[in-house]
């Protein structure tokens, strides 16, 4: 009797305890770090908000389902990655566009570059950013919709990126605006208050650290001001745009950016460089996407390069 | 010093549950039998001097040192030998182990007798007779440490207090409740090695041992009782010799090399009772809790009393136990049954319920680099699963997987529940093997 309870034991290796986190966790605190945006969004450029963010959501979970079912894997929507990225590339999104490019793009993003790739952990490139990217060349006239602002009495305005680089006509919007999002734009990228807040979330529940943030939108702030000339210009730069929607949640992806805290101001810095050079010189009024998604190419070689050295390492 | 402020090791924040910290060590009554087994150190085993039948007293030598890397064992209980037999240790190792039947008496043995101690040679002797292993759990042969030709190569001496590990509370009671014995041994100590500063780190959620230490050893400048932050892993060797000095031990090489003798108080204050008395290393404070424990306690037992008989003294389980520790819960070790006995280098006993024995599932890798930025020999364990996947064991060894102590503090933040020291520990013996190819290769 004795032996046969013993027999129960568990026997495995330590350590026997852990801290309780777990993908699932994380992938929550994301999700809720990006509910402020969302709200933001839903309220600026009214409630057609939700519903692509509901559509693009919802595909991810159905793609990566699917997908799942038809290659005979086991389930994996629940570590919520999915809805992650749904909701990111959402946010991406302007409010009035269709909900077939929609569903075309979380597609995409799931399938093509997450799930064709091995899955959470696996792709090397940003989800939400590669979909957001091919449908601008896809869908360019619906992407380059700047939503209806639905809050305040306002006339459809182009973004601020395109006025500063001369590519349409119209005035700034006051910098107050900016910061609350009264602008056009994506439905989660205008709201630089509601993006702060998330952020400060997910640095106090450790999920990010603030490398890779404050390197990328400091950098960018630095290299407008030398290239516009006055701080003002340079703060507009980088509350317009995608920029803190993609430095706080695509730049700071697990999966696709490097691991040691070095190789994220390494990254910041690259994705810096990039956004102000396509800003500045590029076809495209925006490079937030374009410049994560070339900066993914190089998380490997940053984190070879980045490696810390070993206490006590001796060189052979 | 300076140096580990300006470019601190990481670690992790772990759960306490020092919950014994306040309960003094009680000794159990002799146990009705005990197994000794002839291997509780590092090193080669010892060899049984005794056979069935013989009578022996506590502090009896029944199996003498088989190497220079290797320690003596003494009867721990007086009575009968019953059988020397070959058992299977927790770690796979197979040696012989003495089952000894206790008379109950525990009558001291009559050749117990101090040592004459004039030199650090003496000392290093004594200390080998005494069977005193590293206690701190390592178990590595105390007199090989003492072993030193030259002793201007000694500038520190640091003292292992840290006790990072959740739950024991062993050391704690070891320095409150034995100060004076262990002040005796690190004046002694510092006595024969001449260091030129002493070091004794203890985590600064032990504010009653920092305080006590410091009381005693306030006349002397040159004994630094240090308060260490209570991050993983505090107490593990480098670490403590980095975060105390400043010095860091390179690869393949020891403390001594970069000038440093280090110990564990536990240790210590054993080898100063040995000095004092004579007896050698018959028992051990241990501490017993967990949440399928019913009265935690610290407790002196026997070298040898089987774990069933431990868990019996402390009032029997509350729950159905569903793992059982040697060590605390970050990088003790899980056995099979309740019929293994207490070790030289066990400081604890520990046994969970069933919520606190499951293995978490695991989940893909999500490359948050947690891992990486925790490692407290700055590892970087996604690389090294990498080349482990691939059976790279010279990359491996590029990634120095060799350097991982295994303080589980990678696997402990992980949120995919990855098995990271599981992984290393593999890991090391491809390289071990991959290394052994290479020099027969040459020769």
């Amino acid at each position: 009797m004795e032996q046969a309870r013993d027999n129960k034991l568990i026997v495995s290796v330590s350590p026997h305890i852990n801290s309780g986190r777990t993908t699932r966790g994380i992938m929550l605190d994301v999700i809720i770090a990006l509910l402020p945006a969302l709200v933001a969004g839903s309220v600026i450029f009214g409630l057609r908000s939700l519903l692509v963010a509901a559509v693009s959501v919802a595909t991810c979970l159905a793609g990566e389902t699917l997908f799942n079912l038809i290659t005979k894997r086991k389930h994996t929507v629940g570590d919520l990655s999915a809805v992650v990225t749904g909701l990111i590339l959402g946010l991406n999104l302007p409010a009035d566009i269709g909900i077939y490019p929609v569903v075309i793009g979380s597609l995409f993003a799931i399938v093509v570059i997450k799930c064709l790739f091995g899955g959470l952990g696996k792709n090397f490139a940003n989800p939400a950013a590669a979909a957001r990217v091919m449908m601008l060349l896809a869908f360019s006239n619906a992407m380059g919709s700047t939503g209806d602002i639905k809050v305040v009495d306002a006339v459809a305005s182009p973004t601020p990126l395109a006025v500063m680089k001369g590519m349409a006509e119209g005035e700034l919007p006051k910098l107050t605006d900016m910061l609350l999002g009264l602008r056009g734009g994506a439905i989660g990228e205008t709201c630089a208050i509601a993006l702060i807040i998330g952020f400060a979330y997910l640095l106090i529940r450790r999920v990010v650290t603030w490398h890779t943030t404050v390197v990328y939108v400091g950098c960018v702030f630095l290299l407008s001001w030398l290239i516009y000339g006055t701080a003002e210009l340079a703060l507009y730069q980088i509350l317009s745009g995608g920029l803190l929607l993609g430095a706080i949640f695509m730049a700071t992806d697990y999966v696709t950016t490097p691991t040691t805290n070095l190789g994220k101001v390494v990254f910041g810095l690259g994705c810096a460089i990039m956004t102000v050079l396509i800003r500045k010189l590029g076809a495209y009024p925006e490079g937030v996407s374009f410049s994560i998604l070339f900066m993914n190419l190089f998380t490997n070689y940053i984190d070879k390069l980045s490696r810390r050295k070993p206490l006590g390492e001796v060189k052979a | 010093m300076f140096k580990s402020f300006l470019d601190p090791l990481s670690g992790v924040h772990v759960p306490h549950r020092k919950n014994t910290a306040h309960l003094e060590a009680v000794r159990m009554p002799p146990p009705g039998s005990v197994v000794i087994p002839t291997v509780m150190h590092i090193g080669a085993p010892a060899k049984p001097i005794v056979k069935a039948g013989d009578k022996v007293a506590v502090g009896q030598l029944i199996a003498e040192s088989g190497g220079f890397v290797s320690a003596p064992v003494h009867a721990s209980v007086s009575g009968t030998v019953k059988k020397v037999e070959d058992i299977v240790l927790s770690n796979g190792r197979q040696a012989p182990a003495i089952y000894i039947e206790s008379d109950g008496e525990m009558r001291p043995y009559e050749g117990i007798h101090k040592p004459e101690i004039s030199s650090l040679a003496d000392l290093a002797e004594a200390v080998r007779d005494s069977g005193i292993v590293g206690l701190g759990g390592a178990g590595f042969p105390t007199s090989v440490k003492l072993a030193i030709k030259d002793i201007s190569k000694v500038e520190y001496f640091v003292i292992n207090g840290a006790e990072c590990e959740p739950y024991i509370t062993s050391d704690t009671r070891t320095m409150l409740d034995y100060s004076k014995m262990l002040e005796r041994g690190v004046r002694r100590i510092v006595e024969l090695t001449k260091p030129k500063a002493v070091y004794l780190g203890i985590e600064k959620n032990k504010p009653k041992a920092i305080k006590k230490l410091k009381q005693i050893f306030r006349d002397d400048p040159t004994i630094v009782v240090k308060g260490l932050p209570p991050m993983y892993p505090q107490g593990g060797e480098k670490v403590l010799i980095y975060n105390t000095t400043g010095r860091i031990v390179p690869e393949g090489k020891l403390p001594l090399d970069v000038g440093v003798v280090i110990m564990n108080v536990t240790t210590l204050a054993n080898i100063e009772q040995y000095l004092e008395t004579g007896m050698p290393l018959v028992e051990k404070l241990i501490t017993v809790d967990g949440s399928a424990v019913k009265e935690p306690k610290n407790i002196f037992a026997p070298i040898g009393t089987r774990l069933s008989d431990v868990f019996e003294f402390c009032g029997g389980f509350k729950e159905e136990p569903k793992k059982i520790l040697y060590g605390g819960p970050m990088m003790g070790t899980a056995v099979p049954d309740l019929s293994v006995p207490v070790l030289k280098n066990t400081n604890a006993v520990l046994a969970f319920a069933e919520k606190d024995a499951e293995v978490p599932k695991e989940t893909p890798c999500i490359r948050c680099g947690n891992c990486v930025n925790h490692c407290p020999m700055r590892l970087n364990p996604p690389a090294i699963a990498k080349a482990f996947n691939n059976k790279d064991a010279e990359g491996l060894y590029k990634q120095r997987v060799n350097l991982c102590m295994e303080c589980g503090a990678c696997s402990f933040i992980c949120p995919a529940h990855q098995p990271i020291v599981q992984r290393h520990k593999l890991a090391k013996i491809l390289v071990r093997d991959w290394q052994n190819a290479q020099k027969g290769g040459k020769a």
